[in-house]
């Protein structure tokens, strides 16, 4: 036994945990300068926000550290029913939940609250990675693409109905891993040239766009021209792209709700509201600004200081960072997740099963697509939707989410070697 | 491994790209863009400012001519405003309700945390009603500042005014005006501003986005205390530049003095003026459009605007010229046969003189020995060289300070041409010699001169060759500072045993009975000066004195100039002797000159009538100051009917021609 816990220790990738712990911590020192009070030298307190964090810190640490003791077989054997109980909590919280902030997301436990959608991230992850692995699974074909897009969809759908439109988002993430794993890269071109046509389709007049797809399409049938099934097939897509533009336009202006309307036009420069929605943005591109260089210094900065920034703890932790820490800061945060990003998609490609894989490219995509959001929020080049940085931000759900999410990865890599 | 490894790089290309996007992104906002850094100072920092008390202006005794007084303003930050009572206070500070909107509007415009100015200059009673009730009125604020008062009510033009600073200005300044404060417009509160506003204290607080202030910014580090503005020793002396307003009442015209020594300005009077307490206060924009719209123009400023004729106080300059060139000496004698001939034309003289001699001429301001003189300086390189010989000539007369500025520390001082050899050949192509322009030769034609210039000229004369460039301040602060070019010699190039004669004459002008200038005599002072009648196209003539006193050791040397008062020893002389006696003296013994009093002097009302003007329009605005019942004047006989157009007041058409 003693034995076998020593090999386990030494397989498991400790560099990632120190970039883990890092991230951590980078987290609680910018939440406690959110929280610090220059006029009120309190004792340390574990009521206020930083205080709270240190012992989600110490908690998701242990739970961590717990699953590394687990079995790697459990994840890939129990995958179904992890992803069902996240399925379960996420219609409880429809019918139990508490409302924050307009959107039905919390369930209350206690002087906590747990967030499903958190949770539901890497339940997706686990059964999508177990259905991938099938043997002899192709992933061009339409089966297996129409399941795991069911998989997928399932908790996207139960989270719109809180309805948390950030939360729901991040599950785009999952299709990079099935491209990874043989999804057609046509696809996800055509899914992304659609998103590319809904935001073209609020900037540009109709009839300019519809002149410039007929024009492409033109192109590409007389590239095409000597055959036939192919420029049968231009003038389908063509056609296709431009019914969708109505859709779509029909779809941002009457099912989309005025505040996510509002968001997307403010992101996309279409109206400016200093006051409302944009505040926080531009409050966060102040305080993010004011870092210059080297930042103003720990618990310096006066947009952080004076409550300048709105859910600056959470959302716009990363204001703090680049307020207090400057460029420096930033680049150094930047950097440790890149360099944890690529760490864990190397370590994905190295292993021998493909549910380690599909696991391990599933969390680098949820991750990233966090950060990049999270970030990009902050300095006015995203829409704001409200999801958490990982490992930074406030919230016990989130940063308990995400650490499952990677150490689990972990304990498979540790196993690497092993067949699940 | 299968052939998807690939699409690996693809996933970790994109990761990086993104990054490096946020990183671009950040690189902007932190490092390239000083913009946001700008705006979270703008967020948190509050610069509160402590308005220091503008300097005083005193004359050159010390007596206050421009003080302080206390006045409040009520300020208004909208962020901080509860719910009130909106009508009590409209009713306290007397505005309307839609008045109330409309500045709140604006002040919601400037800054919604920033307090800005609501209601302007409150009384001393309003603000005590105010202030018991401010608990009510969340959100206001009364912020004391200092106006100005001026104790003698004079020297309107002189001083200037303040009024706020236009967007301009506050551009100009670089940052230390904002909308709302106080500069200087005119005068001396405008060439002297950054003396006399002193230093604005700042108070750097740190505000929360809840608008709550958290203290100073870095302990105080960069705040500062205002620093008062300095005072200002003028180089005025009010007793004479109070009797000069007095004397120019319900006149046209300027008086100028200078002590010859220093290149003091003792008095500054421009007629018609204004009393500067007009510019104070909340009648301010009223005052201002009633003085501005005054058809004598009392913004005005005559002694530096003002364009005249030499005329005869010209003649000295011209004979200290020919003098040190040693075309003539005090001997020279030309034959006055009553008019002076160029080829068949006459050129009328006011005598018959006969053959006389230089001191002769001046006292009798003999045209034909001046244009004899000029003739001589004209041919003096030949009849062929004369466009050389004027040029010559001309460069000399520049020395007087004639055809540029003097550099006075005041603003907007004009400078009026003196043509040179090659203007004249512009408007007469190259056939022209002495004859065409011989109306220069006695100071008239294209010569033009301001007040000052003029009162300059006679500085010079009472200083044997030299002058010190005019200036209205003495020193600023307590150490006395002054611009060290207020203190250099400037020479006139004509030495000083040549003055003799000339002031010989111009002591006849005034002391001996075939003089001139007789009116400006003053009993036991030797008073050196000449006449001027300066004809005017469009009406009577303008009274020009020039002179200075005593004659040794001059003391004053003064230019007086009355529109339409006829010829010199009518106004110009009598005035300019009543305050050089004054002056020297400290005293005005009830002297009569031609029959009046000083007080009848006062009294007379030689404004033009305008034509296309209502008639009604006080002409001086002050009513304090008006004298409503006419008393007779004691020379004046057409006044009341001179109709003159309107144009007639217009400086520039008072340059005449013979």
């Amino acid at each position: 036994m003693q034995q076998q816990n020593n090999r386990f220790f030494f397989n498991v990738d400790w560099i990632t945990i120190l970039i883990y712990m890092a991230l951590c911590a980078v987290g609680f020192i910018n939440i406690f300068s959110v929280q610090y009070d220059p006029d009120k030298s309190e004792a340390f307190s574990f009521a206020a926000e930083y205080g709270k964090q240190l012992i989600f810190i110490i908690s998701g640490l242990i739970l961590g550290l717990s699953i590394l003791l687990l079995d790697s077989k459990f994840f890939s054997v129990f995958a179904p029913v992890v992803y069902g109980i996240t399925i379960i909590l996420l219609i409880t919280v429809l019918v139990v939940g508490r409302n924050v902030g307009g959107n039905q997301a919390w369930i209350p436990l206690g002087s906590f609250r747990l967030q499903p959608s958190e949770f539901a991230k890497f339940g997706t992850a686990l059964l999508l990675a177990r259905y991938i692995s099938t043997f002899n699974l192709k992933l061009n074909t339409f089966k297996p693409i129409i399941i795991c897009a069911a998989i997928i969809v399932l908790p996207m759908a139960l989270i719109m109905l809180q309805p948390d439109a950030g939360s729901m988002l991040v599950f785009l993430s999952f299709m990079f891993p099935l491209y990874r794993e043989g999804l057609p890269g046509n696809l996800l071109i055509i899914f992304w040239g659609a998103v590319l046509l809904f935001i073209l389709n609020l900037f540009v007049t109709p009839s300019l766009l519809i002149i410039s797809i007929l024009i492409i399409g033109g192109l590409f049938a007389y590239n095409t021209r000597k055959r036939v099934q192919k420029v049968i097939n231009v003038g389908v897509i063509t056609a296709i792209a431009i019914c969708y533009l109505f859709v779509a336009k029909y779809i941002f202006e009457n099912v989309l709700k005025p505040h996510q309307r509002t968001r997307i036009e403010l992101i996309l420069g279409l109206t400016s509201d200093n006051r409302g929605a944009g505040y926080n943005v531009i409050q966060s591109k102040i305080a993010i600004g004011a870092g210059q260089l080297t930042g103003r210094g720990f618990l310096e900065g006066t947009q952080t200081k004076y409550d300048y920034v709105p859910a600056q703890s959470t959302d716009f932790i990363f204001s703090t960072i680049g307020e207090e820490w400057g460029f420096a800061g930033c680049f150094v945060v930047i950097g440790l997740y890149v360099f944890l990003l690529l760490r864990i998609l190397n370590m994905a490609e190295r292993q021998r099963s493909v549910f380690s894989r599909v696991y391990g490219y599933s969390i680098a995509c949820i991750l990233f697509f966090h950060v990049f959001i999270n970030i990009g929020m902050t300095i006015g080049i995203m829409p704001v939707i409200g999801i958490p940085l990982p490992f930074i931000s406030y919230g016990g759900s989130s940063l308990w989410s995400f650490t499952i999410l990677l150490f689990i990865f972990l304990k498979l890599d540790s196993n690497r070697m092993g067949f699940i | 491994m299968d052939q998807l490894f690939n699409r690996k790089y693809i996933i970790q290309g994109l990761f990086v790209l993104l990054a490096l996007t946020l990183l671009g992104r950040l690189f902007y906002i932190q490092v390239a863009s000083d913009k946001y850094f700008l705006d979270a100072n703008n967020n948190a920092l509050r610069k509160k400012f402590i308005y220091p008390a503008r300097g005083v202006i005193t004359d050159r005794n010390g007596q206050v001519l421009a003080q302080n007084q206390p006045t409040y303003d009520l300020m208004v930050t909208p962020n901080e405003v509860k719910p009130f009572d909106t009508l009590s206070l409209c009713n306290i500070i007397g505005i309307t309700m839609e008045d109330f909107r409309k500045k709140f509007h604006k002040a919601v415009v400037q800054s919604r945390y920033q307090a800005s100015i609501f209601q302007k200059l409150l009384s001393v009673q309003t603000y005590a009603t105010l202030q018991e009730r401010m608990a009510n009125f969340k959100g206001f604020e009364v912020q004391k500042r200092t106006i100005r008062y001026y104790p003698d009510s004079i020297g309107g033009q002189f001083l200037g005014y303040i009024r706020e600073a236009n967007q301009r200005e506050i551009e100009k300044h670089q940052g230390y005006y904002k909308p709302g404060d106080y500069i200087g417009k005119s005068g001396i509160e405008k060439q002297y501003e950054v003396d006399l506003r002193g230093t604005k204290g700042v108070r750097n607080m740190l505000y929360n986005a809840h608008n709550v202030a958290q203290g100073s910014y870095a302990d105080g580090k960069f705040d500062s205390l205002a620093v008062s503005g300095e005072q200002l020793t003028t180089t005025i002396d009010v007793e004479i530049q109070k009797l000069g307003e007095q004397l120019l009442n319900n006149k046209v015209g300027s008086i100028v003095a200078i002590e010859p020594a220093t290149g003091e300005v003792l008095a500054f009077v421009s007629s018609p003026g204004y009393d500067p307490n007009m510019m104070v206060g909340r009648e301010t924009g009223n005052n201002y459009m009633k003085i501005f719209s005054n058809p004598y123009r009392p913004f005005f400023i005559r002694p530096l605007k003002g364009r005249y004729s030499p005329g005869s106080a010209f003649k000295p300059l011209s004979a200290l010229i020919a003098l040190q060139e040693g075309l003539i000496n005090e001997n020279t004698t030309f034959n006055c046969p009553g008019y002076y001939q160029v080829g068949r034309t006459r050129f009328k003289c006011e005598h018959v003189d006969g053959n006389i001699a230089l001191k002769r001429g001046i006292a009798r301001s003999c045209n034909t020995y001046f244009w004899s003189i000029f003739e001589k300086e004209m041919m003096k390189k030949g009849r062929k060289n004369q466009h050389k010989a004027y040029d010559e000539w001309q460069e000399k007369v520049r020395k007087f300070g004639i055809g540029d500025t003097l550099g006075v520390d005041f603003p907007g001082e004009s400078a009026y041409k003196l043509f040179r050899a090659e203007d004249y050949t512009k408007r007469y192509s190259k056939y022209w010699n002495y004859g065409t322009i011989l109306s220069v030769g006695i100071g008239q034609g294209e010569i033009t001169t301001t007040p000052l210039q003029m009162a300059n000229i006679m500085a010079i004369i009472a200083n044997k060759g030299y002058y010190i460039k005019p200036h209205l301040v003495k020193g600023i602060g307590s150490d006395k500072r002054i611009d060290p070019k207020y203190k250099e010699k400037h020479y006139v190039g004509v030495d000083a045993r040549h003055f003799g004669p000339v002031i010989d004459g111009m002591q006849d002008a005034v002391n001996s009975p075939i003089g001139t200038a007789r009116e400006s005599m003053i009993p036991n002072i030797l008073m050196c000066g000449k006449t001027g009648t300066v004809q005017n196209t469009h009406g009577k003539n303008h009274s020009v004195f020039i002179g200075f006193a005593p004659r040794d050791n001059p003391k004053i040397a003064i230019a007086v100039i009355v529109e339409n008062g006829g010829y010199g020893g009518a106004y110009a002389a009598p005035i300019a002797s009543f305050i050089t006696e004054k002056y020297l003296t400290d005293s005005l013994k009830g002297r009569r000159i031609n029959g009046a009093t000083v007080e009848q002097y006062k009294a007379d009302n030689l404004l033009p009538v305008l034509k296309d003007k209502i008639p009604k329009q006080k002409p001086k605005v002050d009513t304090s100051k008006v004298d409503t019942t006419k008393k007779t004047a004691p020379l004046k006989t057409t006044v009341a009917s001179n109709t003159f157009n309107k144009t007639a007041i217009a400086p520039k058409s008072n340059a005449t021609t013979e």
